[in-house]
């Protein structure tokens, strides 16, 4: 059925192939490399001197219960961001995916958030719901919420989940919306025939359609959570109140570079890279499985 | 006759070789200066390069002063430092720690051979920066230190008395009481949560932060931070933050607007916001000391400064740590240090520039430059009190900051946070010890 191209030439795949693989070994393999290396290491900061240390840096960072807090808050943190920003999306673009007046204006304003930077969605929220300069802050504290994202760590999290959240809503809306225009409108009218009300045929005919597309924004966005966050919860709150938003991926940057310390900073990035390619690994093993194609 | 003539000839001629830009020898600065001091950085690079034809000072601005140190750090690695790093004060450990990738100002001065007295400079910021021996290893460049600034409008309104701000914590803790019937999100607070709460606190009461001086006299220091003082002080903020007595502003510098947006009318940060004061309250203010305890024996002792200090960094030629020490004579002269004191509000560091300032009158009118030096020069500085110098310790600042925000949040008490911040402070300065004693 598929059409095979076959090269006689052995090699014209392997050179092919080659701008992307050395694209790979630079930008991926060799700096894993050297993190991996540098996590074996103790150095001071100028790199003056340096030890080889086997695995010290691990077993002092395993031995620490702010590195388990940082796990526990990026899961929690990871979960809650993930599921706001795909369900909000798939709300959206089956919204604008219907007979609408102005349609392509809401999907290009619904566009819009993700071409701002993580670090100036950080800054552009904390402008509403600084404590004594935002505006959200001033209406909520004039309703009587004591807003204190500085001290409280509910509200810090309400924080930056907001935040995080609302950028990546563009990102699923996009795909969520070019999954539902690729649903055959001759099966959704069928079942509408047959009688099944607007929700129920969401439900057992759009979104098992639209799987693929959720499967694989379920492994994006989880990336984006762990790693792309990181500048919206550096200009928001520098991973405080009493640590409550420290990620693991704000803790590498806070141990290497405030803190000066490669070593344990480059045995989190590993153990960071293991536990995320573990993770893509699960859901291709088993959520997969689930997916219709 | 003859002789002379050639003479002159023969020096007007190696004065014009000397002219071409290329046979000068060029002084890399990374700095980490915005807004009016990096106008200052760059005036005081082109007055040197106008005031001699030998070297050239080129400034870089490097971002924030951890991206500054970070960038300097990194360029150390790759073979590309600069001559001149600025750090900040509390990255002094780290610098010190780095044998053989910084030199020691004071050798700087004397390989070059550059006249340098250590005994000109005000021992409370050189002692700052220089080891126990009195060796000064960097050059003090912008120094501040800790000051109450005070609402004068919104006393008045609260029925306090304008022209006597509190001296001490208790009147302090009532003024503020009293503050927030007119302004009732906030009582009084600070910035810096850290500097003004443990560290300055602890040396105005010249009481340690920790072993060892400090950390001064060695990197096998362990902190002291959880003394009946420091509890005692944390204490009674968490329990004035229930009712915003006093209110939170965060672990750095960036709710100062609270001060001069007319919100707290007493509020404890570093002198150098001086400036932004003058360009935006718009109401009468003033500047008066940190409050004390009256029952700490000795208390008032003496603050100790903030800032930032310039690093010369190693592997450089001779000829280029010359022009180095000769830029930082330039610094020190009496007038040039007067006129960067009166321009941007930071302290003098000679003593000359002190003296010559007051001399002048300038006090008078701005009496809210001279409180930092008073409190500086209050007493002969101890050993409690003479700074600190932990390793790590822009993250122990951090650790520190969450632990008092547990205390004021009402997760923890005083006592436990304050425990629990010396044990995990301990950690750090051992990881420090481990990565820094060889």
């Amino acid at each position: 059925m598929e059409k095979r191209a076959i090269f006689d030439n052995k090699l014209l795949p392997y050179a092919l192939l080659l701008p992307q693989i050395l694209i790979t070994l630079v930008f991926f393999y060799w700096p894993a490399s050297q993190a991996v290396w540098q996590s074996f290491l103790i150095e001071d900061a100028f790199g003056t001197s340096s030890e080889f240390v086997w695995l010290d840096n691990y077993r002092d960072l395993l031995s620490k219960p702010d590195y388990y807090a940082s796990m526990l808050t990026t899961a929690w943190f990871s979960a809650v961001v993930t599921f706001l920003a795909m369900a909000i999306a798939l709300l959206l673009a089956s919204m604008a995916n219907k007979q609408i007046s102005g349609r392509n204006a809401y999907r290009t304003l619904l566009v819009w958030p993700y071409a701002v930077a993580p670090a100036l969605a950080g800054v552009l929220w904390l402008f509403m719901l600084q404590p004594s300069l935002g505006v959200l802050s001033k209406l909520l504290r004039a309703n009587g919420v004591d807003w204190n994202p500085l001290l409280n760590s509910n509200h810090a999290l309400i924080m930056v989940v907001l935040a995080a959240t609302w950028k990546q809503i563009s990102y699923n809306f996009l795909f969520f919306l070019a999954g539902l225009q690729a649903i055959p409108r001759s099966v959704i009218e069928a079942a509408a025939i047959d009688g099944a009300r607007p929700m129920r045929r969401f439900w057992t005919i759009i979104f098992p359609l639209l799987s693929p597309t959720t499967f694989y924004l379920l492994v994006v966005n989880i990336v984006y959570v762990f790693f792309e966050t990181f500048g919206i919860i550096d200009a928001m709150t520098s991973g405080g109140p009493a640590r409550t938003t420290t990620t693991l991926v704000y803790k590498v940057y806070q141990d290497g570079k405030l803190g000066g310390d490669l070593g344990g900073s480059a045995a989190q990035s590993v153990i960071l890279m293991a536990i995320v390619i573990g993770l893509t690994a699960i859901q291709f093993r088993f959520v997969e499985r689930r997916v219709n194609y | 006759m003859k002789n002379s003539m050639l003479i002159a000839f023969m020096t007007a001629a190696a004065a014009f070789a000397a002219t071409p830009a290329n046979a000068q020898t060029e002084i890399q600065w990374w700095h980490a200066m915005t807004g009016a001091n990096n106008d200052v950085v760059v005036r005081l690079a082109n007055d040197f390069n106008a005031s001699q034809q030998d070297y050239k000072v080129v400034p870089v601005f490097k971002g924030s002063y951890a991206d500054t140190m970070n960038a300097g750090i990194a360029a150390y690695r790759s073979g590309n430092a600069p001559h001149i790093l600025q750090v900040f004060e509390v990255g002094t450990a780290t610098m010190m720690a780095a044998k053989g990738a910084v030199k020691p100002v004071q050798d700087v001065m004397k390989d070059a051979g550059e006249t340098f007295d250590p005994k000109i400079y005000l021992p409370a910021i050189t002692g700052y920066y220089s080891t126990t021996k009195g060796e000064m290893l960097s050059f003090p460049f912008n120094s501040s230190s800790m000051v109450m600034w005070v609402n004068r409008d919104l006393l008045k309104k609260a029925g306090l008395n304008a022209d006597q701000p509190p001296k001490t914590w208790p009147e302090v803790f009532e003024a503020a009481a009293k503050l927030k019937t007119v302004s009732p999100t906030c009582g009084f607070s600070t910035a810096w949560t850290t500097w003004a709460n443990i560290e300055q606190l602890s040396a105005w009461h010249n009481v340690p932060l920790g072993t060892r001086s400090n950390g001064m006299d060695g990197f096998d220091t362990e902190l002291k931070i959880n003394g009946p003082l420091q509890v005692r002080h944390l204490a009674k903020l968490a329990e004035l933050q229930k009712d915003k007595t006093f209110d939170y502003s965060g672990r750095t510098n960036a709710s100062e607007g609270r001060f001069t947006s007319g919100e707290c009318g007493l509020f404890l940060t570093s002198s150098a916001f001086y400036g932004n004061v003058k360009a935006n309250a718009k109401f009468d203010y003033a500047a008066a000391p940190m409050p004390y305890y009256p029952d700490v024996q000795g208390a008032p002792q003496n603050s100790i400064i903030g800032g930032a200090s310039l690093w010369v960094l190693g592997g450089k030629t001779p000829a280029e740590y010359k022009g180095v020490a000769k830029f930082f004579t330039f610094l020190s002269d009496t007038d040039r240090q007067a006129k960067l004191h009166q321009d941007s509000g930071y302290l003098p560091i000679t003593k000359a520039a002190y003296e010559k300032t007051k001399a002048s009158g300038f006090y008078k009118d701005k009496p809210a430059l001279e409180v930092p030096l008073l409190e500086l020069t209050n007493k002969e500085p101890t050993e409690n009190s003479k700074g600190l110098r932990f390793g790590n310790m822009v993250q122990m600042r951090d650790v520190w900051s969450e632990e008092i925000e547990a205390a004021l949040a009402g997760k923890k008490t005083a006592k436990e946070a304050l425990d629990a911040a010396v044990e995990r402070g301990n950690q750090m300065l051992r990881q420090f010890e481990k990565t820094a004693a060889r």
